[in-house]
C-alpha cells in the first residue's frame, strides 16, 4: 500500500496537468526504509515527448547524490500517461529498475477525471497496490479505467 | 591504480549487496572488465555489442560518460564511477 498525503497526491496531478500533453515525471523521496514520501521533487521529461519520459541523466545524478547525502531514498517514481490509463505499459515495465520504488502512474487523458494508482513493478511483474490518501476525508482513491 | 565504482540497489546483487566496489583499467571499458573478473554478471548488464546499454547512465565523476568518450573514456586513479538505470518509460 502506498501512503501519501494530500498535498503530495495534489502536486503530482498538478504537475501532470501541467505538462500535458506532454508525460511529466518526478520522484517523491523520504527517509531510507521509511516508506514514507515526504518531498516532493518534479524532475524534467528530457524526451518532452507525449509518449515517452525519461529523466535527464544530469539532473538524475543530482538528485540522487542529494538523496543519498540526505539518507533518503525515492519513495515515489511518478510520471503521466497523456493518452492512455493510469496503468504501467511495457516500456514503463521494461525499464523499471527501482524494485523498492512505488510507482505512481497518472492518467491525464480526461481534463476532469484524476486517475491515480500505485504500483510495484519487480522482475517485469506488475501488483497494484492500493493508495491511503493520509490525512485527508478521502481514505481511498480507486482507480479508473 | 583504484576506480571506485558505485553500484546502484538493483545491481548489488552482481557484488554481494556492496554500495560501491573498486576497480582498475585505463580506461571505463578496462575498469568494467577488470570487475567482471570479480562480480560475474555485471559487465553484461551495463554493455552490450554496441557499447553502453541505452537504458544504464555511468558516470566519470560529475559527468555523463556518453558525452566524454563512452567506453574509451580515460579514467585516473581516484575516479569515481556512478551506475544509475535511467528511469524511463511511457503510455505506448
Amino acid at each position: 500500500m502506498l501512503t501519501i498525503s494530500p498535498e503530495l497526491q495534489a502536486k503530482i496531478v498538478a504537475h501532470a496537468r501541467a505538462d500535458h500533453p506532454d508525460e511529466a515525471c518526478g520522484v517523491i523521496a523520504g527517509p531510507a526504509g521509511s516508506d514514507r514520501p515526504q518531498r516532493f521533487i518534479p524532475m524534467l521529461n528530457a524526451e518532452r515527448s507525449p509518449t515517452f519520459y525519461r529523466f535527464d541523466s544530469m539532473e538524475q545524478l543530482r538528485v540522487w547524490r542529494e538523496m543519498d547525502e540526505r539518507g533518503e531514498e525515492p519513495v515515489v517514481i511518478y510520471h503521466s500517461h497523456t493518452a492512455t490509463q493510469a496503468y504501467p505499459s511495457r516500456t514503463d515495465i521494461s525499464y523499471a529498475s527501482e524494485p523498492g520504488a512505488h510507482y505512481v502512474v497518472v492518467s491525464t487523458r480526461d481534463p476532469d477525471q484524476v486517475e491515480f494508482r500505485s504500483f510495484r513493478i519487480v522482475d517485469g511483474l506488475v501488483t497494484e497496490e492500493e493508495v491511503q490518501v493520509a490525512g485527508g476525508d478521502r481514505e481511498r482513491e480507486p482507480g479508473v479505467e | 591504480m583504484a576506480i571506485e565504482v558505485r553500484i546502484p540497489t538493483i545491481l548489488r546483487t552482481y557484488t554481494a549487496g556492496a554500495k560501491s566496489v573498486e576497480g582498475s583499467g585505463a580506461t571505463l571499458g578496462e575498469v568494467l572488465g577488470d570487475l567482471e573478473s570479480r562480480h560475474h554478471g555485471l559487465r553484461d548488464r551495463l554493455v552490450d555489442d554496441a557499447g553502453l546499454r541505452r537504458f544504464v547512465n555511468v558516470y566519470l565523476n560529475d559527468e555523463d560518460v556518453r558525452f566524454l568518450g563512452g567506453l574509451e573514456t580515460p579514467v585516473a586513479d581516484g575516479d569515481t564511477v556512478t551506475v544509475l538505470p535511467a528511469v524511463a518509460g511511457g503510455g505506448s
